[in-house]
Formats: C-alpha cells, sequence, structure tokens
C-alpha cells in the first residue's frame, strides 16, 4: 500500500504529499524523538502527536514513509515548507494513535 | 590506513535548535549522491544527528566531520562544552541530564548516545570535564 492510497483509505487530511507512491511497511508510535530513531524501521508509518520543526529531520534520517499527526494536532507552516523540502509526507488526522494503528492493522495484514 | 575518499565539515550552530539536523541532511544528501546502501545511510545520518543534537543541548555547538573511505564511514565530533561526567551512566538508555525545556520537544529521553553505539560498528568517547567531548564513529561499508 502507498502513503497516498493510505491517506485516502483513513481519510487522512494531507499536510504534504511529497511522495505518495512510498510503500509504507509496518507502523511505529511515538512521541521521544531519540526513541524513535532507536527503534522505527524504514518504511514505517510513524504516528506522534509532537509537532515542532524536528520531527521533519527525524522522519528523514529515520527514513519513515510518512508521519500522520493524531488527535488533531496541527504544525505551523515553517514544518510544513520544511517538509516539503526535504520530501517528507506529512498527514494529519482527529483519531487518536490507538485508532489510527487499529484501522492501519486492518488494511495492512 | 588509505586516504578518505570524501570529506564533509560542519559547524554546529549552538544556538538554533530548530536548525539541528541540517548537518546530517546534508550527509544523508550527499552519502546517497555516492552511491551508499540506504541501510547504511541510514545508520550514519542517525547516528550523527544525535551526536549534533548532543552538542546542541549540551555543549553550545561544535564541529563536525565526516570522512568517508573505501571501506568504511568515519563521523568525527568535537565540542568544547562542560564534559561528560560519567559516560557509562551516559551510554544507558534512558539517562540525561538534559533540561525540561529540551524534553518538552521530544529529546532528552537519554537515548542519544546508546542510539550512536547502536547504529555505529566502533564507537570511541573521549570527554574532559570542563573542556570538551570527542567521539569517533566508524561504520563500515
Amino acid at each position: 500500500m502507498t502513503v497516498h492510497e493510505l491517506a485516502e483509505a483513513l481519510h487522512l487530511e494531507t499536510i504534504v504529499e511529497a511522495d505518495g507512491k512510498r510503500k509504507i511497511d509496518g507502523c511505529y508510535i511515538g512521541d521521544l524523538l531519540s526513541w524513535v530513531m532507536g527503534r522505527a524501521q524504514s518504511g514505517n508509518v510513524w504516528i506522534t502527536i509532537m509537532s515542532n520543526i524536528n520531527i521533519v529531520a527525524v522522519a528523514s534520517l529515520a527514513d519513515v514513509s510518512c508521519i500522520i499527526l493524531a488527535e488533531g494536532v496541527t504544525v505551523e507552516e515553517n514544518v510544513r515548507a520544511v517538509a516539503e523540502a526535504k520530501g517528507v509526507n506529512l498527514l494529519a488526522s482527529e483519531r487518536t494513535a490507538y485508532e489510527l494503528a487499529a484501522s492501519l492493522k486492518d488494511l495492512i495484514e | 590506513m588509505s586516504e578518505a575518499v570524501v570529506t564533509l565539515h560542519f559547524s554546529v550552530d549552538g544556538e538554533d535548535f530548530t536548525s539541528a539536523g541540517q548537518a546530517s541532511v546534508q550527509v544523508k544528501k550527499s552519502l546517497r549522491q555516492l552511491g551508499i546502501s540506504p541501510e547504511i545511510i541510514r545508520k550514519v545520518s542517525i547516528a550523527m544527528y544525535e551526536g549534533e543534537i548532543n552538542m546542541v543541548i549540551h555543549a553550545g555547538g561544535g564541529e563536525a566531520d565526516v570522512l568517508i573511505y573505501e571501506d568504511h564511514i568515519e563521523i568525527r565530533l568535537d565540542d568544547h562544552g562542560p564534559g561528560i561526567a560519567n559516560i557509562e551512566m551516559a551510554m544507558q538508555e534512558g539517562w540525561s541530564t538534559a533540561p525540561d525545556n529540551i524534553r518538552s520537544l521530544g529529546f532528552g529521553a537519554g537515548m542519544g548516545l546508546p542510539n550512536m553505539k547502536r547504529y555505529t560498528d566502533e564507537m570511541k568517547i573521549n570527554s574532559v570535564l570542563g573542556e570538551g567531548t570527542h567521539i569517533v564513529m566508524k561504520v563500515n561499508l
């Protein structure tokens, strides 16, 4: 499944679609950035409520397929701009991380 | 030892927390242009980013060098910060001296040095209290 297909299937808000054709592979949930870098796998969907600018660098370096901001978290314009510049897919939802992950499991397993 | 094929040098700005990671992202780009495998790029750039963040949080910035050899990549981090009082403790997951404002940004979880070790094949820390910290990490190609 691609990031674009995921966004459609889960009715996510697309903030930045830098590479909609990127394949998704598994999921990691976390807000502590070093935990994410230590534990998330390449291609994972990363669900978080952390919204500061550093999430873009972490997503890029950890090579996750996309970020989903859960629980209606919003980002400032500079975060959106940097995500676009760095080619990071950035999505958002009103739903909780648990709800998103449960729906994701139904989709990919 | 043979000469490095490519060397990259970065000054890490200790004032600007929001731009931390620029050096790592640049390294990622350079390694990709050199045709290095994605898994190696991931290891090197995460290890470097953790080092960069550490220098911003604890040392007011520093210098980072990446040397690419035929069979390995070496990352050198140098700062003139306060030094690490107990390296053994600092290497334990979850142990951190980061202040609360840093934690609220999602850092300071005590995973920085452990991640650097996790993603590299060799890591040496040389730290002197009041003088600074020098770290050398190697990732085999």
